[in-house]
């Protein structure tokens, strides 16, 4: 038996259920208008940055002229320089994300609900944790420069900072998740204050916390490497220096080396993360 | 595992203080073990902590004479407000508000402009970057590497390079924004591709549609509300990188609080900070009620 419908039934159902061979007009509308909105700031939005095909014409021959000029990236001899400059890029990263994580820790036990009730308080605290968030770290790096100078020191204050609120909202979100079961536990078998953190909470958050605070590592990296632009150390400023005398195969080289210690640090942090997470739940 | 096989395979003869003290045994090397992976660890970061101490100039002496010297930089940044000539003071704090609103207004359609274009761009790269909807490995590879370049290569940098190409001003960042978005979000418009229901692509192939038919009405239909609420986060994050990018003279904001700080306007600087963070904090704050609404919605009227 096959199942056949014929034009009349349709033509019932249609009439009988409207909505669903078409949505309602209002419907349509807002979407209409919707896309219609965005595609209208879309225009605006090019014509205020004054975006024209011949614009984007002519840089592209620019930008092949550019790419003409990188190749072969070169290390002009300063190889080894710019292997240090790394370094304190990776060093940067790697302070500023530990000194954000230390402070942030208490920060996280106070802004966690579970642990300080104060709706207010709580309430205020984790929107000066937003607040900061607002702030591009290139903008704390400028100003650390201004205040303590030039160097990678400026770069590992700028990345603390920027990074001390984030973590300590993820860190205190993370204190609220965790499960009240081991903390009674330890608390019913005589455990005093100290030792129901230690056993109860430290064990559940701590591998959290770790995988926050790597791929953090992992991000800073990236952003390390810019932060010499405004003079706060590292592969950036080497980077920009080339640009500005236009030595364009060295910087390609300089771009090049980036990718590949992303790359490496990506996958070793992807690594460890994997592990602790693993180890984690194998625990369990 | 080899361990626990000798055990198992002791059982049925031994003695029960034999098997405790084979389970003891145990216990111990795997604490051994564990240990002995702890102080590697323990090691390691030791040893970064002490290279990357070395090499970035950290000191606590730096660290002692920095902070007071940051605090007091931020403290003089602040303007001086009194009570009684409330009003005034405020204007002069503010005295470059109209010019500041411009930039800003700037700063927000450059992250807008840059997240539409790069996200035109991510989603015809996202389809051939899914592994469940493409069987040529050749095309998912490369499309998958252009978009780790794209998005592994630091936005400043292509502002810079963009900045030397089309010349100063915001369509230099606006590109650069677009480039580095298109990388990011593709690679999250993959990642949703790769979890979508398969059903309606058997439906949509049985039915003799083509490759581009599937991709409309099988996974688009699907895809859409995540990809619209990925893109309203990069949003958020565009609006804030935009402000950054004026310190390479890619346009927005960042230009003039680049000069307000080389040139020391001070109270310039926290009025301009202050603004950004406002911006960025009701940015933010929408942008997170409309994502709720749409993964809301999805989740009502789900499959």
């Amino acid at each position: 038996m096959t199942l056949t419908i014929t034009h009349g039934e349709i033509a019932r159902l249609r009439r009988s259920n409207p909505e669903i061979f078409r949505r309602p007009l209002a419907e349509r509308l807002r979407e209409w208008g919707l896309w219609l909105g965005f595609a209208a700031l879309l225009a605006f939005g090019l014509w205020w940055i004054d975006a024209s095909p011949l614009r984007i014409w002519n840089g592209l021959s620019k930008l092949g002229f550019l790419v003409v000029l990188m190749i072969p990236p070169t290390d002009g001899g300063a190889f080894l320089g710019y292997c240090y400059a790394m370094l304190e890029t990776l060093a940067m990263a790697f302070l500023g994300t530990l000194i954000a994580a230390v402070l942030a820790v208490p920060l996280g036990f106070l802004g966690a609900k579970n642990l300080v009730p104060n709706r207010l308080f709580h309430f205020g605290l984790r929107r000066v944790f937003d607040t900061f968030r607002g702030i591009d770290g290139l903008v704390w790096a400028l100003i650390f420069v201004s205040a303590v100078g030039l160097g990678p020191f400026a770069g590992v204050l700028a990345i603390a900072v920027g990074d001390l609120m984030v973590f300590s909202k993820l860190f205190a979100e993370a204190i609220e998740n965790v499960d009240r079961k081991p903390i009674e536990g330890v608390r019913a078998a005589g455990g005093s204050g100290i030792q129901t953190m230690r056993l109860g909470v430290f064990p559940q958050v701590f591998p959290v916390m770790m995988s926050h605070v790597l791929y953090f590592f992992e991000s800073n990296v990236r952003s390390a490497t810019i932060l010499g632009i405004v003079g706060a150390g590292g592969i950036g400023l080497a980077l920009s220096d080339r640009i500005r005398i236009n030595n364009w195969d060295e910087a390609a080289f300089i771009i090049v080396m980036i990718l590949v210690t992303v790359a490496v640090i990506d996958n070793l942090s992807r690594r460890i993360r994997m592990r602790i997470i693993n180890a984690d739940t194998g625990r369990k | 595992m080899t361990m626990r096989a000798e055990t198992a395979g002791k059982l049925p003869a031994s003695t029960h203080s034999e098997r405790i003290s084979a389970f003891e045994e145990h216990y111990r090397s795997a604490r051994n073990l564990k240990r002995l992976w702890t102080t590697l660890y323990g090691a390691l970061f030791l040893a970064a902590l002490v290279g990357s101490i070395l090499v970035s100039d950290f000191s606590i002496t730096g660290l002692l004479i920095g902070l007071p010297k940051a605090w007091n930089y931020i403290a003089g940044t602040l303007p001086s407000l009194s009570l009684s000539n409330f009003w005034a003071d405020l204007a002069d704090w503010y005295w470059g508000i109209n010019y500041w609103l411009r930039l800003l207004v700037e700063t927000i359609l450059m992250g807008f402009v840059g997240t539409a274009l790069g996200g035109i761009v991510a989603l015809f790269l996202c389809f051939p970057a899914s592994r469940n909807l493409i069987d040529n490995t050749a095309i998912y590879f490369v499309s998958r590497r252009l978009l780790e370049f794209f998005r592994t290569v630091p936005e400043l940098v292509f502002a810079l390079i963009f900045v030397f190409a089309l010349g100063l001003g915001p369509f230099a960042g606006v590109l650069a924004i677009a480039v580095h978005t298109a990388g990011s979000l593709g690679k999250l418009f993959a990642e949703v591709n790769e979890n979508i229901d398969p059903r309606p692509i058997e439906g949509v192939r049985a039915a003799g549609g083509s490759w581009a038919m599937i991709m409309r009405l099988a996974v688009v239909p699907q895809a859409l509300p995540n990809y619209a609420s990925y893109g309203l986060l990069r949003f958020e994050i565009n609006v804030r990188g935009a402000s950054a990018l004026g310190i390479v003279g890619a346009g927005g904001i960042g230009q003039d609080l680049y000069v307000a700080i080389r040139q020391f306007e001070y109270t310039d600087i926290s009025a301009i900070m202050l603004l950004l963070i406002a911006t960025t904090a009701i940015i933010d704050i929408t942008c997170e009620t409309i994502r709720h609404r749409l993964i809301g919605q999805d989740l009502t009227t789900g499959h």
